[in-house]
């Protein structure tokens, strides 16, 4: 089975590279763009069965930095 | 008294670490970080460079190789423990001191002299310098620009941990200028600028020494 981990920064930090795009899309005309966030996705292949608990405490332990980052597990 | 200089897959400042400690009179060895003992060294530097790749986050996966657990015991002991750029990268995600380096506000790879002063001097890297005193070493970072959460930096700055501030102009959008803090009980350290890069004559400062001699000063055989 596969989980698929989503890191994104925690909000109120700087995302420099999130501003910086967000003003390339606004210089294109995309005038509707409030805000953009970068994060990272990481896809596990687990053994069948695997409980989601366990990826949790995979991005806890090293995936994830809770002082600057927030996660989300999906099962895809 | 000796200091272990741990080595990671990506370390690159080993070198100069030793050759630096060497001048203010202190012995060094290396250490791999596969390695479960730190020799009986009585303090640590993690030194620069680019830790596994910098893979994941800077220092994250350093954090989890085996010498790290003999790091952490000395400095739960008290003994001196030094991080320098990647090696305070690493201290951040082991624990061993708060918040986390991201990437700088320009995005931009930093590669220059810098200001700092100093700001406090209860830390192993700052006791014997000056509060006030201006020290221009080199930066050498695309991740220097410290963050904690704001309850985390009110602690620092009240228990005056924040032992080190950019000076003038704060090259990587640092919060509050942080380019250096220390544990609360001052043993464990780490900054984003290369003190043993300014350890010499011939390297066109040696205004690192200051902090190098503080460091040197901790030592106390085991």
């Amino acid at each position: 089975m596969r989980y698929r981990v989503s890191i994104s920064r925690k909000e109120g930090l700087s995302d420099p590279e999130g501003s910086t795009t967000g003003t390339a899309l606004r210089d294109l005309g995309f005038d509707e763009v409030a805000s953009v966030a970068f994060g990272r996705t990481i896809v596990l292949d687990v053994a069948d069965g695997t409980d989601p608990g366990r990826v949790d405490e995979m991005c806890r332990r090293l995936l994830a930095n809770p002082v600057i980052e927030d996660f989300s597990v999906e099962e895809l | 008294m000796t200091v272990a200089v741990v080595v990671f897959p990506g370390t690159n400042c080993e070198h100069d670490v030793v050759q630096a400690l060497d001048a203010v009179g202190v012995g060094a060895e290396l250490v791999w970080h596969r390695d479960e003992d730190l020799g009986g060294a009585d303090g640590v530097v993690l030194p620069g460079g680019f830790a596994h790749g910098d893979y994941l986050r800077t220092g994250a996966i350093a954090r989890f190789s085996p010498i790290m657990n003999p790091v952490t015991d000395l400095a739960a002991a008290g003994r001196p423990v030094l991080g320098i750029c990647n090696g305070f990268q690493v201290l951040c995600e082991a624990g061993l001191l708060p918040g986390a380096l991201v990437a700088n506000r320009d995005l931009q790879f930093i590669c220059r002299p810098v200001e700092i002063e100093v700001t406090s001097k209860k830390s192993v890297l700052t006791a014997a310098a000056h509060i006030g005193e201006v020290l221009r070493l080199p930066l050498n970072s695309y991740e220097g620009n410290y963050v904690a959460p704001v309850d985390e930096i009110d602690s620092l700055e009240a228990s005056h941990r924040v032992v080190l501030r950019y000076h003038g102009e704060n090259p990587n959008g640092s919060t509050h200028a942080i380019a250096g803090l220390a544990s609360a009980a001052g043993n464990v350290a780490g900054l984003m600028p290369h003190p043993e890069r300014a350890s010499e004559a011939v390297l066109g400062s040696t205004d690192g020494l200051v902090l190098l001699e503080s460091f040197a000063a901790s030592l106390v055989p085991a």
